[in-house]
């Protein structure tokens, strides 16, 4: 009896996790029967438009691009900046605790309320518009406590050795981290880094907020031009009832989710490459 | 003497530097608070908190307007309550089949999966809600609304399951194999390793990954906005169209919402009390996570 109520339990356990994998197959397969027909470089050359024969994602595409590269130059060295000062110069003071207490607060802020900050800071505060910088600077924000966090797992993992065979032949406790401390944590710094930036990649809400949902028909060419951006086209077609604009939203589901692939993929190729050589 | 004098000026200049990013942070916090604290008092300049906070109505949109938060809690609510009832129960069994049954060789190909479906972002979900479990459910409701908030519990109970069962994981891996074997060295199976000696040390991690994901439901946003429809309303029925807090921001800043209206001072009102449950569900996880700890030596 006990056996067959041990077994029915396995089985039962079993069954939730094939569920939860069952459940994502079914998601990617449906995206695929509705989206793959539509997927074309006419579709990824084309800007948005009223006919669904003839819209496409370039607009969104470049967006999305200038997006992640002006979120990264802004969240980056703030992010990196900042797990530095807590691994390597903080003492263990009220203040320290407070910062670190904070970061994972904000980790847990829902991103919608971070677009509420956008709007009132940088949207209306800074006048900066419903531009790409006034996007780039709330994803920033919304992502610094994912780069800090792993950042300061990258640099915990370097061992205290290297710091101190580095102090005893007199260097400073700066050149100590620019020539030892940050090159080890490298690796793990960066995969860090590009996975926070997919996160910001598949961010719509905070976007929304910011007033970026509008009908835009030609590419970004400075940072203070208004844009729009792929999980907002998305999210645009996807609201509409007229069933084309649904299998528009499928085909450029496949397209984020492609390059967020590439991203992750990206991030684990750098973390195994440089585990290889990198041995304490 | 020189060199070394420009040296330590460097030094002490970067150090501050760093600072001034770790500070950043904090100014983040200041920033949203201020900004949500500033703009809802405006707004309890002309609304009553009273109302606000005990109203049943909500439709600023309308002549004659109404402004009781009630509706978009109870719509919020609703979500996490059903999203909770699907991720829960799944994501703890697989918590244990992965920590518990499955070979090491399993369980190194599932976790990174699991990872994947954590990592879509949510308007994929919202996608899936209209154009999968929507009509799935009418197919056995069929006077069911084709904004429902069933639809839009799912893809969230979907998208918070892969948390629960990999935070889950992570507490009951950490009970340290002793207490199992000791279990075992006593006649027990390994159900009632799981269930009995597994499961309950594990419990502070486990139901600090139950708050957590709650709030997570609880802040979503895309996927109910696009499945769960845009009717402010007390129901409790999962069939029918609502509004939860997150969708009326989106519905307001997709408008065109003049600067210093009623309407644009409702987005930060809603905003604070968005804020402050998910702020208090996240403070409660921390709490469980501490207070109920087991440690082991």
């Amino acid at each position: 009896m006990r056996r067959i109520k041990g077994k029915v339990f396995e089985y039962l356990c079993l069954a939730a996790t094939v569920a939860a994998l069952l459940l994502l197959a079914l998601l990617l397969l449906d995206a695929w029967i509705k989206g793959a027909g539509w997927l074309s470089l006419r579709f990824l050359d084309s800007f948005p438009s009223r006919f669904p024969e003839q819209a496409g994602i370039k607009s969104a595409l470049w967006g999305s691009v200038w997006l992640m590269l002006l979120t990264a130059i802004i969240s980056i060295p703030l992010g990196v900046g900042a797990a530095v000062y807590l691994e390597e110069y903080a003492d263990r003071t009220w203040l320290t605790k407070i910062i670190e207490i904070n970061i994972s607060n904000l980790a847990g802020v829902p991103s919608i309320v971070y677009g509420i900050l956008g709007l009132a800071l940088f949207v209306r505060g800074l006048m900066l518009g419903r531009s790409l910088l006034a996007g780039a600077l709330t994803m920033a924000l919304l992502i610094l406590p994912i780069i800090i966090i792993s950042s300061q797992e990258a640099i915990r993992a370097v061992p205290s050795s290297i710091r101190e065979a580095s102090y005893a032949l007199g260097a400073t406790k700066w050149q100590t981290v620019k020539y030892h401390v940050l090159p080890a944590a490298l690796p793990g710094i960066l995969t860090g880094n590009i996975l926070a930036l997919s996160r910001a990649m598949g961010e719509a809400a905070p976007l929304i907020m910011i007033g970026a949902l509008t009908f835009i028909a030609f590419t970004p060419s400075s940072p203070l031009d208004p844009f729009t951006a792929l999980p907002i086209q998305i999210f645009n077609w996807a609201s509409r009832p007229k069933e084309e604009f649904q299998y528009l939203a499928a085909a450029a589901i496949l397209v984020l989710l492609a390059l967020l692939l590439a991203m992750n993929a990206a991030a684990i190729i750098i973390r195994n490459k440089y585990q290889k050589y990198i041995k304490w | 003497m020189d060199r070394l004098r420009t040296q330590r000026i460097r030094e002490s200049v970067i150090e501050k530097a760093l600072l001034l990013c770790a500070l950043a942070s904090i100014l983040t916090t200041i920033g949203i608070v201020l900004v949500l604290i500033f703009e809802t008092f405006s707004f309890f300049e002309e609304v009553p908190i009273l109302e606000f906070l005990t109203g049943t109505t909500w439709a600023p949109m309308y002549q004659p307007q109404h402004f009781g938060v009630l509706p978009l809690i109870n719509g919020t609510l609703m979500i996490a309550v059903g999203a909770a009832v699907i991720a829960i129960p799944l994501g703890i069994a697989s918590a244990v089949y992965l920590s518990e049954y499955s070979s090491p060789k399993v369980r190194q190909t599932v976790k990174p999966v699991l990872e994947i479906l954590a990592g879509i972002p949510t308007v994929v979900y919202g996608y899936f809600a209209i154009s999968f479990i929507t009509p799935l459910i009418r197919v056995f409701v069929p006077d069911a609304n084709i904004f429902n908030a069933a639809s839009a519990s799912i893809v969230v109970g979907i998208m918070i399951l892969p948390m629960i069962s990999s935070l889950s994981e992570d507490a009951m891996r950490s009970v340290p194999r002793a207490l199992r074997e000791g279990a075992y060295a006593l006649g027990s199976t390994r159900f009632e390793v799981s269930t009995k000696i597994v499961l309950p040390a594990a419990l502070s991690g486990i139901l600090a990954s139950f708050v957590l994901a709650i709030s997570r439901a609880v802040g979503e946003t895309m996927a109910v906005t696009l499945a769960a429809g845009a009717t402010p309303k007390m129901t409790l029925n999962f069939f029918e169209s609502i509004q939860t807090m997150t969708a009326y921001i989106v519905q307001v800043s997709l408008g065109d919402t003049p600067l210093g209206s009623i309407e644009y001072k409702t987005i930060f009102a809603v905003g604070m009390v968005l804020f402050a449950m998910t702020l208090l569900m996240n403070i409660i996880s921390m709490w469980i996570k501490e207070r109920y700890r087991e440690v082991y030596s």
